[in-house]
């Protein structure tokens, strides 16, 4: 509510209400964070961010609210539940899926929602999981269907103005999956006269837009970027271009593919709330910085040896919080 | 008119044996002689000069038209008889056929989206159904392969087929192995196996399905024509026959030619009998057509429209939102939702072409789970959307009250349904074959007889002339 002052206050000492009543809607929720803590980016510089958000260009869309252990209503809400409900995928393997063995959902994204559990429950199983498609992460939010979605959801500019997010827990990019032996060493000249799947809509397909290097990739799209592993292995295609999470993902159920060459893009995955939900922000940005801390030892790093680092290696530690 | 006459012409029909039966097969036609045609037109003429000579040309003229309504009788009847024999022994069982192929991949399609749903958990009853599925259709297509010619539409669906259905089986395979293994490729497999099947074998299945089906239509159709020449060569026979007897009464004021009257009353009876039986034939057909054939349609494109259903049911549970519309729908809901509306639509024609109770109940209960199977689906998305997906799967393929339940009640009922209108259409179109039995052989022996009375006819007349 105090942003919503802050800006009335604005319109009616400068005049310029209706000028800024497009952006508005935009400030709306940047402001209301800001509002709430330090605020350093509400203000002038706040006003950029809503057009710029408009441009998906946003400056810093991964800094997050500060930490905090202090219960709001939400906090209050999940006790009173005695569950946390927590959106995840159950079809990215090594992230979250579900394992058939023992019918459970496991993997990075499950390790840090009972993480988040148990700080506020004091029970890691104490979740309610709801495996939502890609499409109904936001919508499942804004309806509060769950009260936390924990699946490979990247930070962006045009998200940070629907849903609240913690901040970044893990830091991906885009990359080459192709066989081992393939000639293909990475996003570079070896990928000349190459097949290339990529995922319909996808970055990765932005990507290959601005700079092919001279793949053929065009007519390859498929609705989701797991259909490339199978046009992998049934040689339609010589490689896969896809955020390097999910590739690992992949080649994790293929030991005959491997990611080749460095990421070169830079997302951040991060837990997501509703944009009411500042006090769960809070405190998940808490339970991350434990998360984090202890070096090769802390619970972060235990979980990317467990999960990831067979097939994503080389990653030395969780990527430093932002906070605004 | 220019039959070769004989030279001594009043006399040559005389040849038959006069007062006793004449032969069979030996229509008192004359045999033709040598001589120049010039010259046997001079003779024809001149004994069109004498009375005796005038009889023994319509007595010829006469007899040769009886003989010549038999043989195309018994000519159009058999072609009749044949294409009814067809649509019953022969086109018939291949469009069936080619509606069980086209059901059979349906099926297997579901089948395997079901077992990947119950992942290492597959019942065994599904991976049999599955598999006798694939069975099935090779089988029957190895059948419709020998009763087609490669180049036509049915040969070159047969051989899309037979090349698609190993791929098919093989993505499938691959994708219960990723499965079993718990990697999630395995539904990504399933769908691109799914793809296949609903792009290229099944439209495949329908283009043989409809090619087979338009065989059999024809067949119906060539069954079903009036044997136009043999009624106007039978009209023209009968025509003449009564000319004949009423130039004998104005000439001879004798009221009754014996023999005349005995061709006309043979070809009477062939008319009749080829009228007769041609409208029973064809009212039987026309019958076996319009409450079996149509009927069978209808219930086999509606079993289809509840396969794929089925099938994209599943597979909304198997993709989780992986492949949506360009409006950021679900796809395979979105498909299952226009399926379930198309066979809603065909349900309710194969209600109004059913034509008695035991038609209609089955398609009545069909239409109460399809109504029951709607209700529960929506609760089933309701489930899975709010993000419970263990309880949305146990609707969709648990043992009590699932979507697969109401699935499994419509398919049964549909099969019974196919079942009625398949013994309908068996019964009526066999009684339309049978309509025209002993018709071919009876107008010709009739025919015969007939020409035979005619020229015994003439010839005692003839006899007065000596």
């Amino acid at each position: 509510m105090n942003g919503k002052g802050r800006l009335r206050g604005w319109g009616g000492v400068g005049g310029m209400a209706l000028a800024l009543a497009a952006a508005a809607s935009l400030l709306v929720p940047l402001s209301r964070h800001g509002a709430d803590g330090d605020g350093t980016q509400v203000g002038g510089s706040g006003v950029g961010q809503g057009v710029q958000a408009k441009a998906d260009t946003c400056k810093d869309p991964e800094a997050s609210l500060p930490p905090s252990v202090e219960d709001g209503p939400t906090i209050k809400r999940i006790r009173d539940n005695g569950k946390l409900v927590v959106g995840v995928d159950q079809n990215s393997y090594r992230w979250g899926y579900r394992n058939p063995a023992t019918g459970k959902l496991e993997g990075f994204d499950i390790e840090l929602v009972r993480a988040i559990a148990k700080d506020i429950l004091g029970d890691p199983d104490a979740v309610i999981y709801r495996a939502i498609p890609t499409s109904q992460r936001i919508p499942a939010l804004q309806k509060k269907q769950v009260d936390v979605v924990v699946r490979t959801m990247t930070i962006n500019c045009k998200r940070i103005g629907q849903v609240a997010f913690s901040s970044a827990y893990f830091k991906a990019g885009q990359q080459v999956l192709a066989p081992k032996e393939s000639s293909i060493k990475g996003f570079d000249d070896t990928l000349k006269g190459k097949k290339v799947c990529t995922a319909a809509g996808s970055t990765a397909f932005d990507e290959l837009e601005k700079n092919s290097h001279g793949a053929v990739y065009k007519n390859l799209t498929v609705p989701s970027q797991l259909d490339c592993l199978v046009r992998l292995q049934l040689g339609e295609v010589d490689a896969v271009v896809t955020d390097n999470a999910l590739a690992a993902s992949q080649a994790a159920q293929d030991p005959a593919v491997k990611l080749q060459g460095a990421p070169f893009t830079e997302e951040y995955y991060g837990a997501a709330t509703n944009l009411e939900s500042t006090d769960l922000v809070r405190r998940i940005n808490k339970v991350l910085e434990d998360y984090r801390s202890g070096g090769a030892n802390s619970p972060w790093m235990k979980a990317y040896r467990d999960w990831l680092a067979a097939d994503l290696p080389g990653i030395s530690g969780p990527p430093e919080p932002k906070y605004r | 008119m220019a039959h070769p006459p004989s030279t001594r012409a009043p006399q040559a029909p005389v040849t038959a044996p006069a007062g006793a039966p004449p032969a069979p097969g030996h229509p008192p036609a004359p045999a033709p002689r040598r001589g120049g045609w010039a010259e046997s037109r001079e003779r024809l003429r001149a004994a069109a000069t004498t009375e005796p000579g005038r009889l023994w040309i319509i007595g010829t003229v006469v007899a040769l038209l009886v003989v010549a309504f038999g043989a195309v009788t018994a000519w159009e009847v058999s072609d009749r008889a044949s294409a009814a024999d067809d649509v019953v022994s022969r086109s018939q069982p291949l469009s069936a056929d080619a509606a069980s192929i086209y059901r059979s991949l349906a099926d297997a399609d579901t089948a395997a989206a079901s077992g990947f749903l119950a992942g290492a958990k597959e019942p065994h009853s599904v991976r049999l159904r599955y598999e006798s599925d694939i069975a099935t259709a090779s089988r029957l297509l190895v059948k419709a392969a020998a009763n087609t010619t490669g180049a036509s539409d049915s040969g070159r669906s047969i051989a899309a087929l037979n090349e698609q259905l190993p791929v098919y089986n093989g993505l499938i395979e691959q994708a219960r192995a990723n499965n079993r293994q718990g990697f999630p490729v395995g539904g990504a497999y399933l769908r691109y196996a799914n793809d296949r099947m609903t792009q290229q074998l099944l439209p495949a299945a329908q283009k043989l399905y409809e090619a087979e089906t338009g065989r059999l239509y024809d067949d119906y159709d060539q069954a079903e024509t009036w044997p136009y020449a043999a009624l106007a060569v039978g009209v023209v026979a009968l025509g003449a026959l009564f000319w004949a007897q009423r130039r004998n009464y104005l000439r001879t004021n004798r009221v009754l030619n014996h023999g005349l009257l005995a061709a006309s009353a043979a070809s009477v009876v062939v008319l009749l009998w080829l009228v007769a039986g041609h409208a029973v034939a064809a009212a039987d057909l026309s019958t076996s057509r319009s409450s079996g054939q149509e009927s069978l349609k209808v219930l086999n494109d509606a079993r289809i429209d509840s396969l794929k259903a089925r099938a994209n049911e599943n597979l909304t549970l198997v993709a989780r939102g992986a492949v949506q519309t360009k409006g950021g729908a679900d796809q395979y809901d979105t498909d299952y939702r226009a399926e379930m509306k198309d066979l809603v639509a065909k349900l309710g024609s194969a209600g109004d072409l059913a034509d008695d109770a035991s038609g209609r109940t089955p398609v009545k209960d069909a239409q109460d789970s399809v109504a029951l199977w709607q209700k529960q689906h929506d609760i089933a998305r309701k489930t899975d959307d709010a993000g419970d997906y263990d309880d949305a799967l146990a609707k969709v393929i648990g043992a009590s009250g699932s979507t697969g339940q109401s699935f499994d009640r419509v398919d049964a009922a549909l099969e019974k349904a196919i079942g009625h209108e398949q013994r309908e259409f068996t019964r009526a179109a066999s009684d339309g074959k049978g309509a025209l039995t002993g018709l071919p052989l009876g107008a010709a022996v009739l025919a015969v007889l007939g020409a035979a009375a005619a020229g015994v006819g003439i010839s005692r007349r003839l006899a007065e002339y000596r």
